[in-house]
């Protein structure tokens, strides 16, 4: 079984990341800058009704637009539309303007339906049908453990009930989605803002019904993902007929506005949560019934709300008890993905606000109450340095005694993230030449979670190089296949891969050189002996050198406002697991991204139907509002070094608990539960009863 | 807020203001219903253009770019559609993310929220036009060195919006970096560090509290 080295000169240090330069410089060429010859804009027609029988479409006047080159519809003949935003058609032309022109031209019949966009609404029975035929609630499983659960609850010495709510929260990568495709004779080629170029490529070769071999996807650089970007898109698709028709390469971006409406968001949930503990604190009985929404549903044609609703719980603790009944609500919106660790956040969101108010309830500190029941070692490790780094035994008061307007609290949650494992099918190359320079390919993309780097980072190390004499290339569907970069799995996936490339090049170095150890400063009188021909190895993935899950903790500390309701927080501390660093500068990126999108969750961010029009009212930034670097709190993050569990992701586990701690901070600070996220002003002060509950918007 | 510094108040002209209020709201302000009638008058006798395109002559990172654009384009779809400056990026179109930002006579503004005619006679400097024969100013360093980007994509945007602070701000506070970053939206989470290079480049050392502690 292969092990990494004991001793390292860069795995686990700080590395610089290697494609920054052309990220600082401008020269890096994203998705959407890309400018193939000829080039065309591409632009799609969406629907402005939230459910309607389309029955015709009439593209003629479009196409007469002065440089409008090709004008398609989504489907021909009669089709059913279920949400505002859903893709009826596309142009492509010569300028936005006349793009912009000609979408405005193209008349669309249509008859409107009745449509629903709230999850409370649409679980009515009168309600309209989202899927004809199918209800909208799912049917729901029912998962109970131990032999009586009302009974157990009779035995607790405490018992609570609370409610709940997270929002729907949309992914908002800074590029939007979308591709540049080219559709010659030889094949499509298509510059895509991806997560994962194999799925792009499959999934565009099946839409078009193309050999995966006459499709070929290339993502240099991609402006951030976070789940919404595994698949090839109905504008990837879209994007590929519109260059069929006019013999032309189409640049199709998405607006802002269309990311809020189609292309993903995390379902809502509304947890009922009663949990009950004996005396001691052990946690004894638990019950949650959850409904959220994914949309229209997590797949074309999930009828009855489909997946993607469900989260864990308890979540990460064991109760003897427990009774868990889910169902999922389709309403008239666009579908769910997958969004940084699907289903954690809400699922620790909920049992982590409950646990809270189980302590007070109690009588315990919440930090206790989590030791007593959390049977994670490593977990349990996690939370007794944070807590002595983050001061918690100082610093803890009970919940609501902290004295004047503003008011301080704390509040600590944990995260379990079972994914992160490898993808064990990854491969990649490397080419050697001569002069001694050395280029991986791996058919795996930057995300922006330095992927590049760890190349580089695992390459040097293992050759006795220096990370900037690797030359790394990936996005491109032409190398050998790599894993989408999704669950925090790309990390273990390729640092194995590139373990075996370099581990295979340095056998065969030694062979063809005579030397026996081609590393460091053998190396380039190894390549010297290659003479005219470079060496080009081939790897693949090996077991022993990452793992799965991560855990990790996270503590919070806010500021309330009781006369304005504003929440401030002023720190938090992440406590984290990966396995064996890779690179600690680009890991620590990873962890305050994902502190800070957690806080957004915890604070700002909801996408707001309009249950009269149907329409999502705040599509944009000025409205769905994301932290700013005023807002973002001190950091301090403790990374826990575990080189004996290999190579764990870390992207998604670091987002998990933290609006949880935050919840919990508020809850502390104030005495009272804001239940409902994104805990705004309007809330905070309806929950200390300074303005009716009515004012404040359902989410 | 970009673009508002006070003595550039003066771009937003009374014939621009006067122009976007509209003959009926202008008139119905009835106290000043004659003056307002007569500068109506002299703004519609001025030349205008469009809407077919029209030679537009940009200044950018010190050269001339000759385009003919309708008089609607922006002055980012300018650089990113008709020329092959790239580095500003479009995530909102809309004045709302800062992606865009280049700097307009050393100060910031959004190209998004610029017609590329307006732009005519102005300095424009982009991301592109910092590095001067290939060295790095000392904010795109600072970048790099404090790993102040992930993604990249809202990276173009952060180091103008600096850069035009320390050219008239060469040590600035933490709150004043912040100020200055307010228009410029990060979705990695990049803000920490992007805070960091910001004050290293000025001089100011800024660590993070990070630490690695063995689990045994």
């Amino acid at each position: 079984m292969p092990s990494w080295p004991a001793n390292t000169k860069y795995i686990g240090q700080s590395t610089l990341r290697v494609d920054a330069e052309a990220k600082v410089t401008g020269r890096a060429r994203y998705s959407s800058d890309i400018q193939a010859d000829d080039w065309l804009y591409g632009m799609i027609l969406r629907s402005k009704w939230p459910a309607a029988k389309i029955s015709a479409i009439n593209l003629d006047k479009a196409r007469q637009i002065p440089g409008i080159k090709a004008a398609i519809t989504v489907r021909d003949g009669e089709r059913t539309i279920r949400f505002y935003g859903e893709e009826l058609a596309a142009v492509a032309g010569t300028t936005k303007q006349a793009c912009l022109d000609a979408l405005r031209a193209i008349e669309v019949t249509a008859q409107p339906l009745p449509f629903v966009v709230r999850e409370d609404d649409a679980k009515k029975d009168d309600a309209p049908k989202v899927w004809e035929g199918v209800a909208n609630v799912s049917t729901g499983r029912v998962r109970e453990q131990g032999s009586n659960v009302d009974q157990a609850f009779t035995e607790c010495a405490a018992v609570i009930e609370g409610f709940y709510t997270t929002p729907v929260q949309i992914h908002n990568p800074m590029e939007t989605h979308g591709n540049t495709v080219s559709w010659t004779d030889d094949g499509v080629t298509a510059w895509a803002s991806t997560q994962g170029v194999s799925s792009v490529r499959d999934a565009l070769a099946g839409a078009l019904k193309l050999d995966h071999s006459q499709v070929r996807v290339l993502t240099e650089f991609m402006g951030g993902g976070f789940g919404a970007k595994l698949g090839g898109g109905v504008e990837g698709v879209l994007a590929a007929r519109l260059s069929k028709e006019a013999k032309a390469p189409v640049r199709l971006m998405l607006t802002r506005f269309d990311n809020a409406l189609a292309v993903g968001n995390r379902p809502s949930s509304f947890q009922k949560i009663k949990i009950g503990a004996l005396a001691d604190g052990t946690l004894h009985a638990f019950e949650m019934e959850n409904y959220g929404t994914a949309g229209i549903g997590a797949g074309a044609d999930a009828g009855g709300g489909g997946g993607g609703a469900n989260i864990p719980a308890p979540y990460i603790y064991a109760v003897p008890n427990t009774r868990v009944k889910q169902s999922a609500v389709a309403v008239n919106a666009g579908s769910s993905r997958a969004f940084r660790a699907p289903g954690h956040p809400p699922a620790s969101y909920g049992m982590e606000s409950a646990m809270d108010d189980l302590a007070a309830k109690l009588g315990m500190d919440p930090l206790e109450l989590r030791l007593k029941n959390d049977s994670n070692e490593i977990r349990q490790r996690e939370y007794k340095l944070g807590a002595e780094k983050f001061g918690w035994k100082e610093k803890y008061r009970k919940p609501g005694s902290s004295p004047g307007v503003v008011k301080t609290g704390i509040g600590c949650a944990g995260a379990n993230w079972p994914g992160g494992g490898p993808n064990r099918r990854t491969q990649g190359d490397a080419q050697i030449n001569p002069d001694g320079t050395i280029e991986f390919r791996l058919g795996v993309q930057d995300i922006g979670t330095g992927t590049k780097t760890v190349i580089a980072v695992v390459a040097a190390e293992m050759l006795g190089l220096k990370p900037e004499q690797i030359t790394v290339k990936v996005g491109d569907t032409n190398f050998p296949p790599g894993p989408a970069s999704g669950g925090s799995t790309t990390c273990s996936s390729i640092s194995p891969t590139v373990y075996d490339i370099c581990d295979k090049a340095l056998q065969q170095l030694q062979t063809q050189s005579g030397i026996a150890d081609a590393r460091g400063e053998n190396w380039f009188a190894a390549c010297k002996k290659l003479g005219v021909t470079p060496l080009v190895v081939h790897g693949q993935w090996q077991q022993g050198l990452s793992t799965s899950p991560a855990y990790g903790v996270q503590f919070a500390e806010v500021e309330v406002d009781t006369e304005t309701g504003l929440v401030t927080v002023k720190k938090v501390l992440g406590v984290h697991d990966c396995g064996l660093i890779i690179d600690k500068l680009t890991t620590e990126s990873q962890v305050n991204g994902g502190i800070i999108m957690g806080m957004g969750y915890a604070l700002y961010e909801e996408r707001v139907m309009d249950d009269l029009s149907g329409v999502v009212l705040n599509p944009n930034f000025e409205t769905y509002k994301l932290p700013g670097i005023a807002d973002v709190p001190e950091i301090e993050i403790i990374l826990i070094n575990m080189p004996e569990r290999g190579v764990i992701g870390i992207g998604e586990p670091a987002t998990v608990p933290t609006a949880a701690a935050i919840g919990n901070a508020v809850f502390n600070a104030i005495g009272v539960r804001v239940g409902s996220m994104p805990i705004t002003p309007a809330k905070v002060l309806a929950a200390l009863g300074k303005v009716p509950p009515s004012t404040v918007s359902k989410s | 807020m970009k673009n508002t510094e006070p003595e550039k108040f003066g771009a937003h002209s009374r014939r621009t203001f006067l122009k976007s209020l509209g003959t009926v709201a202008a008139t119905a302000a009835t106290a000043q219903v004659q003056s307002v009638a007569a500068e109506l008058e002299k703004a519609n006798a001025e030349k205008t253009v469009g809407p077919g395109a029209v030679p537009v002559a940009l200044k950018v990172n010190g050269q001339t770019l000759k385009l003919m654009l309708e008089p609607r384009v922006t002055l980012l779809d300018a650089l990113r559609n008709y020329s092959s400056l790239t580095g500003a990026k479009d995530g909102c179109d809309r004045a709302a993310c800062g992606a865009c930002t280049v700097l307009m006579d050393d100060l910031p503004v959004y190209a998004c929220q610029k017609l590329a005619i307006e732009a005519q006679g102005r300095e424009i400097t982009t991301i592109e036009g910092l590095a001067k024969n290939g060295k790095l100013t000392a904010v795109q360093r600072a970048f790099w060195d404090k790993d102040a980007l992930q993604c990249g994509y809202c990276t173009p945007g952060f180091i103008m919006s600096v850069t035009a602070l320390l050219k008239k701000n060469p040590r600035p506070t933490a709150g004043e970096v912040k100020h200055a970053c307010a228009g410029n939206l990060c979705r990695c989470g990049t803000h920490p560090h992007i805070l960091q290079a910001a004050l290293q480049a000025a001089g100011v050392a800024a660590t993070s509290k990070t630490e690695v502690i063995d689990y045994a």
